[in-house]
């Protein structure tokens, strides 16, 4: 049982959970995840650590409400307990001084994304950071990023905040500025793709954070499993930031959609079910 | 050895057991016919999770026992990996004393109820039996009778709870709460350590909980075991990986003295073939965690599975088993075994693969898939198969599958379990740079002692063997067991 220390509404669909979690507070790495069951009758769900308080004990999750499990968890209360979390699981992300580094958040991938922009600015790299979202409501941790970057970019698919365009709009016209050594890519399959694609153009070595399926996270059931390079490979432990120019993101984008017919029914179902109980 | 022996012999000359042998002539016992374990009927059970196996009753238990002759070079005892004294239980069921038979299996095990259903004993103390070696007949059905006085002995309500040693303060980390880890756990509580028991999972019990199906070794069955090591002073911690959580090293720094690492199986093998990672495909470790350990095929429970009308499990060991039962129960129309070998090769227990039959699974024999092909939305509907013939014999001893060209076919097939082995679990071996591992990545360790080459770290089970069963890792964790106590004595004498 871990204690929910603080809840905070980032926008409608995100939320911040500031969850008792000590042992993982003290070893958590940027890059690093941990598992996360609600209830006795509860799923096993990834969730990448966003920070972490060594002194209080506590690791900060961010979580959009997007099924069943994500939807309960966003309605925590602090004072309220999450059953189970386990971790810090995955490998850490490699960090050196390799110059300038061209960040990229992709809605609520920002989350994952603000420990590696930490991380790569107090290695002494110069940090752009380009953060993109449907609109304005969806962009998250502005304000910490900007304390960590050199430059903040915000894009907005409609253009209701920051300038109108996509992520990769963003990325090339600092591509074009100034010379980057390495990119970092975090959002959603998709917008990884396309970041990815855009970097490959420009031959600059690009990592991503994958978001693969999981359950128990620790190497065992294979769920996770993508094709990088030509072989396969596991999130959970061999991941989860793999070279983003040898992963197969279409395979991806396919096998994230996995069980996408028993997730719709299930969360109509508890929709349904909230309705009722409200009503 | 010779202690052991001696033991065997006084056990063997108490009075009860001298007037129990002489109660009926050898030739009496050995003309009784073995008992046959009452199962649920194969087209009922097909559509639910009932445990197939029912039990034996008290009197066919009772009979079953008078079989024994209580021989005095017991080779039984030396077929079973946690050295059960196998003639003094049984003789205890004759004499209809229940109760003292569980406290003679405990002795040595910690898991009867677990070993007495899952045991492959037609390979172990059954194979070693006085009937199988001397007479050729069929022989004791030890393995029957001890899911009999443990099941016994947990319904009477008054279950015997070991005696334990008073503490002697050591405290001792047991990484994995499986069956080697479980079996550590139970010899080391006794001598008095303090035991703690490190798992990953959000539940104790290891591959007994989310590998086999309840069909054939109920979860309820191992909470029980599980609660008895705790009512001895075992602490169980969930949701804590050793490496990732907490290092060895960290560990070492909050006291504890020896670690036993019982991490099992980790990486599900696959087969590297075209479509393979297509939605529809996973793994048997997958599959069977999903309905298993998390309950996905109920509606209350939030993890999905998914269903499959065609389903084909690749592999032809316990586990191919245990999923492709799974699938049938979960309304598959055609749960097929696609196996390169025949069934004389299959690793699987003779009683798990006549289970499936009875249950209407389908055997492709002699056949191995070579690609998948899916739907427009990525989900696996077809498989290309390829026949096979048995060649020469191999490394294992048995007869190489060799493909027989041209012979590829086309098959539908909406769910697919691939059930072709694992790599051992990397996250032990990755957090301790000084450690020897073999080019599999299992750790190395002593045969006997089960010591690897950081001192104060022990092994047993997957994680050493690389795919093995739950009693070779119970006698590991025995082995263990005595290797860490051995190591804790002579360092704390110092």
């Amino acid at each position: 049982m871990n204690k929910i220390i603080s809840v905070e509404n980032l926008s409608e669909d995100v939320v911040k959970l500031e969850i008792e979690a000590p042992r993982i507070a003290q070893k958590r790495k940027a890059g690093h995840f941990v598992i996360v069951k609600l209830g006795l009758k509860g799923e096993r769900i990834p969730l990448t650590i966003s920070s972490a308080d060594t002194e209080k004990g506590t690791i900060t999750l961010i979580i959009q409400k997007v099924g069943v499990t994500s939807h309960k968890i966003a309605l925590l209360k602090a004072g309220d307990e999450v059953t189970d979390v386990v971790g810090p699981l995955g490998q850490a992300t490699h960090i050196e001084k390799v110059g300038t580094v061209l960040c990229a958040g992709g809605g609520v991938g920002t989350a994952p994304l603000l420990p590696i922009v930490e991380a790569m600015h107090k290695a002494g790299n110069r940090v752009i950071t380009v953060l993109a979202a449907r609109n304005k409501d969806l962009i998250i941790l502005e304000k910490e990023m900007r304390l960590h970057s050199d430059e903040v970019i915000v894009m907005t698919d409609d253009g209701s905040y920051g300038r109108q365009g996509l992520v990769t709009h963003g990325m090339e016209e600092i591509i074009k500025r100034e010379k980057v050594d390495k990119a970092i890519t975090i959002g959603p399959a998709i917008m990884m793709k396309f970041s990815s694609m855009l970097t490959k153009k420009y031959n600059i070595p690009t990592e991503a954070s994958l978001n693969a399926i999981m359950v128990d996270g620790t190497g065992m059931c294979g769920a996770c499993r993508v094709s990088v390079g030509g072989s396969t490979k596991f999130v959970c432990v061999d991941g989860p930031e793999f070279d983003a120019h040898e992963v197969n993101f279409d395979e991806l984008l396919q096998r994230l959609g996995g069980f996408k017919e028993e997730e719709y029914k299930a969360y109509q179902s508890y929709l349904d079910g909230l309705k009722k109980v409200t009503a | 050895m010779e202690n052991t022996r001696d033991y065997l012999k006084l056990e063997r000359s108490q009075e009860w057991r001298e007037e129990l042998r002489k109660s009926l002539k050898s030739k009496d016992r050995t003309s009784l016919i073995r008992v046959q374990m009452p199962e649920e009927n194969p087209i009922e059970r097909a559509k639910s999770h009932i445990e197939v196996n029912r039990g034996l009753t008290v009197q066919m238990a009772v009979e079953e026992a008078k079989r024994c002759l209580d021989c005095p070079d017991p080779t039984c005892i030396t077929g079973c990996p946690v050295s059960i004294n196998i003639p003094k239980f049984i003789k205890y069921v004759e004499k209809q004393d229940f109760a003292m038979a569980a406290r003679t299996l405990k002795e040595t095990n910690a898991l009867p109820a677990v070993c007495g259903r899952v045991c492959p004993q037609e390979v172990q103390c059954e194979a070693s039996c006085f009937y199988t070696l001397k007479l050729k007949k069929i022989p004791v059905a030890i393995g029957h009778l001890e899911r009999f006085v443990a099941d016994w002995e947990r319904n009477s309500g008054k279950m015997y709870i070991p005696d334990v040693e008073p503490s002697n303060g050591i405290k001792v980390a047991i990484i994995g709460s499986g069956p080697s880890g479980l079996a550590v756990a139970g010899d080391l509580i006794k001598l008095g350590y303090a035991v703690s028991v490190f798992e990953a999972l959000h539940e104790p019990g290891g591959v007994l909980k989310y590998g086999i199906p309840e069909f054939r070794l109920p979860n309820e069955i191992v909470d029980v075991e599980i609660d008895n090591l705790k009512k001895m002073g075992v602490e169980f911690i969930n949701n804590f990986v050793v490496g990732k959580t907490a290092t060895i090293d960290d560990l070492k720094e909050e006291g504890f003295q020896a670690f036993f690492a019982g991490s099992g199986a980790g990486l599900p093998n696959f087969m590297n073939i075209p479509g393979e990672n297509y939605n529809g495909i996973m793994s048997s470790n997958e599959y069977l965690t999903r309905v298993n350990l998390m309950n996905a095929a109920h509606d209350d429970y939030d993890t999905p599975v998914l269903m499959g009308k065609n389903v084909a499990v690749i592999g032809g060991g316990n586990t191919a088993m245990d999923s492709v039962r799974t699938a049938k129960r979960l309304g598959a129309k055609r749960a097929m075994i696609i196996y390169r070998r025949t069934l004389e090769e299959m690793p699987a227990r003779k009683e798990e693969i006549k289970h499936a039959q009875e249950e209407g699974i389908e055997f492709l024999n002699l056949n191995s898939p070579v690609e998948y092909f899916a739907d427009k939305n990525g989900r696996v509907n077809r498989m290309r198969v390829q026949k096979m013939e048995l060649g020469e014999p191999d490394a294992s001893g048995r007869r190489r599958p060799v493909p027989i060209e041209g012979s590829e076919y086309e098959l539908d097939a909406d769910l697919v379990v691939v059930s072709v082995g694992v790599s051992p679990n990397p996250l032990i071996p990755q957090s301790l740079p000084g450690l020897n591992v073999s080019r599999w990545g299992t750790i190395i360790v002593d045969e006997n002692e089960r010591q690897s080459s950081i001192p104060e770290l022990f092994a047993g089970g997957d994680i050493v063997r690389g795919g093995a069963t739950v009693i070779l890792a119970m006698g590991d964790g025995r082995n263990a067991a005595a290797g860490i106590h051995k190591y804790l004595q002579n360092k704390n004498k110092k």
